[in-house]
């Protein structure tokens, strides 16, 4: 099975353990990424500003996609609502597609729309499956309580973003549970992270991310875990600034699914870049239980 | 005469040029760095950093990136073996005919003192690295005029390179090739090294030069008997072989010369060789008078940007350095393009029209930006615009042949953009990401206005953002916008909304307020609401759309199916098309 991979334009520089640990994981998981050079930005940053520029940024990725005859995969929620919408508007209308391939077709590209989105979340648990990672595990963690976040884009609207019911969603709990870890409930779980603001309104930001951090701790929550590179950035980095603002001693590390994942596989914390994350999450390795002798 | 007084002109201009550009990289400043540090601190900050780095072990990444950079540029290669081959030739090509023929009376001679222009190995190499050059314009236009690849464009800059280079070498070759059919050439050499032949010896040594290398004369045509032949050798072989070797080895002269024959006495007569010297010459005078202007600066600069980079890295070095690099780079981009063609957001140009988007255009902008140049509003935002829609990515960093840091010189210029006061709308986009993470660590302490300046803009006037005790107007203002909106297919569902609130209620930033009409203006439904009564300016005067996540929870809960959150992006960008068109017209006022 292979894909092509659309790396985020946030990963090079800010989340480099994500690029490491999904190439990490999907290779143990036996998928082929397949990196296209002239892959952009996925368009979502341009929306608020550009509706064209954005539509074409995203078109233009979904072409050079389908120009390898092969889905383009995602591990970033906005990236993947973004290119969801893109190919649903431009299914639905005509003249959109038509104005988008004209400009395609100065760089000899076209969109058909013979090829999907995906997101690393649908890959795992659709095409590779429950089970299958299952058989794949060797260490499982003892007691480790994880507040599963979502994000918005994977799972709103739900009609563009086909993953999972849009008010009680389950597959990315089912996901995080074949590690062995418990996925709890807690009631801002659908919430969104607070990130699109970041840089635009810091407080409001802030006050969304404080409000999600404070309750998946008190619901008893010993990690975040996430599958979205914006997400990420807001829990990690973002939290840190928070921290040392205002103050608030609630402090929740977030780590990436395919940490998590990569983890139970027997991939070391080093490849995962587990020393990556700006609020450590290294001791997270102490839940692992039995480690099997290789 | 001529040539020595035009050789110093264009060399005084060089040298000044040189002086002028080195001191502009210590007396301008780009961005908000070390812009306090005056320019004799800055001349010692380069002399210490360079001393420091020359007597530490940082002189063998020096001695690396040297080798592997400048001398093989690898890193041209790794991207793409057609632009680097181009660039080898050119480079190899005109480094070694300016070493060997351009400088011969004071490098070739004092090498070889046995040197002539006209024998071998020099006739021969001086044709080849002519060659090189040629075979690398010639793919140099093959790239940008034929295989147009996206987005790389050419500026006037690069065709002035490519022209004075191609009039250098076509009047060169062509120089040498008149030069071989000859026969006043021919003429004048006999006059001054066969003192003493006799009229018969004169005669078959011109039919063997005739024969064997190319002179066209109006007195003997060929064929000749054997004999003739053998006479001229040997007459050939007393006066001439020593300092010429057979012309076929200046093979591409000798083509042009074999072209050239039928009308090599018509060109003789009307001196043509002595015109094309004039040419020749006269262009490499101007191509070095010009040289510190044009992108051919670029064989001095990319390298020590290259060097600078390796060595030198932000938060370590000194903050008077890293500006004074930041000039030098300006002077190193050599217009390539790669940056360009590879930007993630490069696309974007097809949408907004601006040239500023694209990394390799952005370059000039900032150099009339350092130099003071005066700049009206419209020309500072198109820059803003360009500079900042940006994702940060560091791709246009790691492809730049040049090892320009250009992410750091884009962030650096923006911020100082942003204090000049024009209002940038994509602070209100997520690309503001980044700048919100560099806060902290460059105490901006002028961070909130920009985004504040925005939403001034943005907001019509005349309308109050806390309105809750007053009337609006319900009169749809009379701008046209309907049209706009209903033009996509989202955003006719708002007209399905029957104001239940859902959205509103729905919505993570309202709830994070007790009393959310003071802080976002409008609510989600009632937004809906007002854009289907056609109220454009309420809708634009709330700042409800710049606080909405895009987190679809509404349009999730709506029951009316009214694409809420769709349609919120939708006013965004109508909101902020208005805010253009008020500053284009303030302009025009």
């Amino acid at each position: 099975m292979n894909f092509v991979l659309l790396r985020c334009c946030t990963t090079p520089i800010v989340l480099k353990q994500y690029e490491w640990s999904t190439n990490a994981v999907m290779e143990k998981l036996g998928i082929g990424l397949l990196d296209v050079p002239e892959l952009g930005c996925c368009g979502y940053p341009l929306r608020n500003i550009s509706f064209k520029a954005h539509v074409l940024a995203t078109a233009r990725n979904l072409a050079l996609s389908e120009k390898e005859n092969l889905d383009l995969l995602t591990v970033c929620n906005c990236c993947y609502g973004t290119m969801k919408y893109v190919d649903n508007l431009m299914k639905e209308d005509a003249s959109i597609r038509n104005d988008v391939n004209t400009t395609l077709a100065k760089e000899g590209l076209r969109y058909e729309g013979d090829i999907k989105a995906r997101h690393i979340l649908q890959v795992l648990y659709e095409d590779i499956g429950i089970e299958a990672i299952k058989e794949k595990v060797v260490q499982t963690f003892d007691g480790l309580k994880i507040a599963t976040h979502y994000g918005c884009r994977i799972l709103r609207p739900s009609k563009v973003a086909q993953f999972d019911k849009p008010y009680s969603p389950s597959k990315f709990d089912e996901l995080v549970e074949v590690t062995g870890a418990k996925s709890i409930d807690w009631s801002t779980k659908l919430e969104c992270c607070g990130s699109p603001l970041w840089g635009i309104n810091n407080e409001l930001s802030l006050d969304l991310t404080e409000n999600k951090l404070r309750d998946a701790k008190q619901s008893g929550a010993d990690y975040l875990c996430v599958a979205c590179s914006y997400c990420q950035i807001q829990f990690d980095i973002v939290q840190k600034i928070l921290l040392s603002q205002r103050g608030i001693g609630a402090k929740l590390p977030s780590i990436l699914y395919p940490q998590l994942l990569g983890l139970s596989l027997g991939i070391d914390g080093k490849t995962l870049g587990l020393a990556e994350n700006q609020v450590s999450i290294s001791e997270i390795e102490w839940f692992l239980l039995h480690k099997q002798a290789s | 005469m001529f040539f020595t007084i035009t050789l110093y002109i264009s060399l005084a201009i060089f040298g000044l040029g040189l002086i002028y550009k080195v001191s502009t990289w210590f007396r301008y400043t780009v961005g908000v760095d070390a812009r306090d540090v005056p320019p004799p601190q800055r001349v010692l900050a380069f002399v210490k950093g360079l001393t420091l780095t020359l007597f530490s072990p940082r002189i063998l990444t020096l001695l690396k990136v040297f080798v592997l950079d400048v001398l093989l540029q690898i890193k041209v290669l790794q991207q793409d073996f057609l632009k680097w081959a181009m660039h080898m030739c050119m480079y190899y090509g005109f480094t070694l005919l300016l070493l060997m023929h351009g400088l011969d009376k004071i490098v070739t001679s004092a090498l070889f003192p046995n040197y002539y222009p006209t024998v071998n190995p020099f006739l021969f190499l001086r044709n080849l690295f002519g060659i090189l050059i040629i075979v690398g314009i010639g793919i140099a236009i093959y790239r940008r005029f034929i295989l147009r690849v996206a987005r790389l464009r050419t500026s006037p800059m690069d065709v002035y390179a490519i022209i004075i280079l191609a009039i250098i070498m076509i009047s060169g070759f062509l120089l040498e090739g008149t030069k071989i059919t000859s026969y006043s050439k021919f003429q004048d050499m006999v006059e001054e090294y066969t003192i003493q032949a006799d009229e018969e010896e004169l005669r078959t040594l011109e039919a063997y030069w005739v024969a064997k290398y190319g002179v066209v004369s109006p007195e003997v045509k060929a064929p000749f008997d054997a004999e003739t032949l053998e006479a001229g050798q040997e007459a050939h072989e007393m006066s001439c072989v020593e300092c010429h070797s057979r012309p076929q080895w200046g093979f591409t002269g000798y083509t042009l010369a074999k072209i050239t024959k039928p009308a090599a006495l018509l060109l003789d007569r009307a001196n043509a060789s002595s015109i094309l010297w004039y040419i020749h010459f006269l262009a490499c005078f101007i191509g070095l008078a010009y040289l510190p202007f044009s992108k051919m600066f670029h064989i001095f600069t990319t390298p020590l940007s290259l060097l600078a980079n390796s060595v030198m890295e932000k938060g370590r070095s000194d903050p008077a350095n890293i500006a004074t690099r930041q000039l030098l780079e300006l002077d190193a981009c050599m217009h390539c393009g790669t940056c360009s063609v590879q930007c993630r957001v490069g696309v974007v140009f097809e949408a907004m029209h601006n040239a500023n988007i694209l990394p390799s255009e952005k370059i000039p902008s900032v150099k009339a930006l350092v130099a003071g140049k005066k700049l009206n509003g419209e020309e500072i935002r198109n820059i803003q615009e360009g500079l900042h829609l940006c994702t940060n990515c560091f791709r246009c960093t790691v492809v730049c042949p040049a090892g320009i840091n250009l992410q750091e010189l884009w962030f650096n210029v923006r911020e100082t953009l942003l204090e000049k006061g024009e209002p940038e709308f994509l602070v209100l986009s997520p690309l503001s990401l980044y700048r919100g993470l560099m806060k902290e660590s460059l105490e901006l302490n002028y961070y909130p206005d920009p985004i504040n300046l925005a939403l001034e803009t943005i907001y019509p006037t005349g309308i109050p953002l806390e309105m809750q005790d007053r009337t609006a107007p319900l009169v749809p203002s009379a701008n046209g916008w309907s049209s706009t909106l209903h033009t996509s297919v989202q955003a006719k569902t708002f007209s399905q909304c029957f104001s239940c609130v859902t959205c509103t209620n729905a919505c993570p930033v309202v709830r994070n307020y007790p009393n959310p009409i003071e802080f976002v203006g409008m609510l989600p439904h009632q937004i809906m609401h007002a854009a289907g009564m056609g109220l454009w300016d309420l809708i634009f005067s709330s700042k409800m759309l710049w606080d909405c996540l895009g987190c679809y929870q509404c349009q999730e809960h709506c029951p009316q199916s009214v694409r809420v959150a769709d349609v919120l992006y939708e006013l965004k960008n109508m909101a902020i098309t208005q805010a253009r068109k008020k500053l284009v017209k303030q302009i025009e006022r």
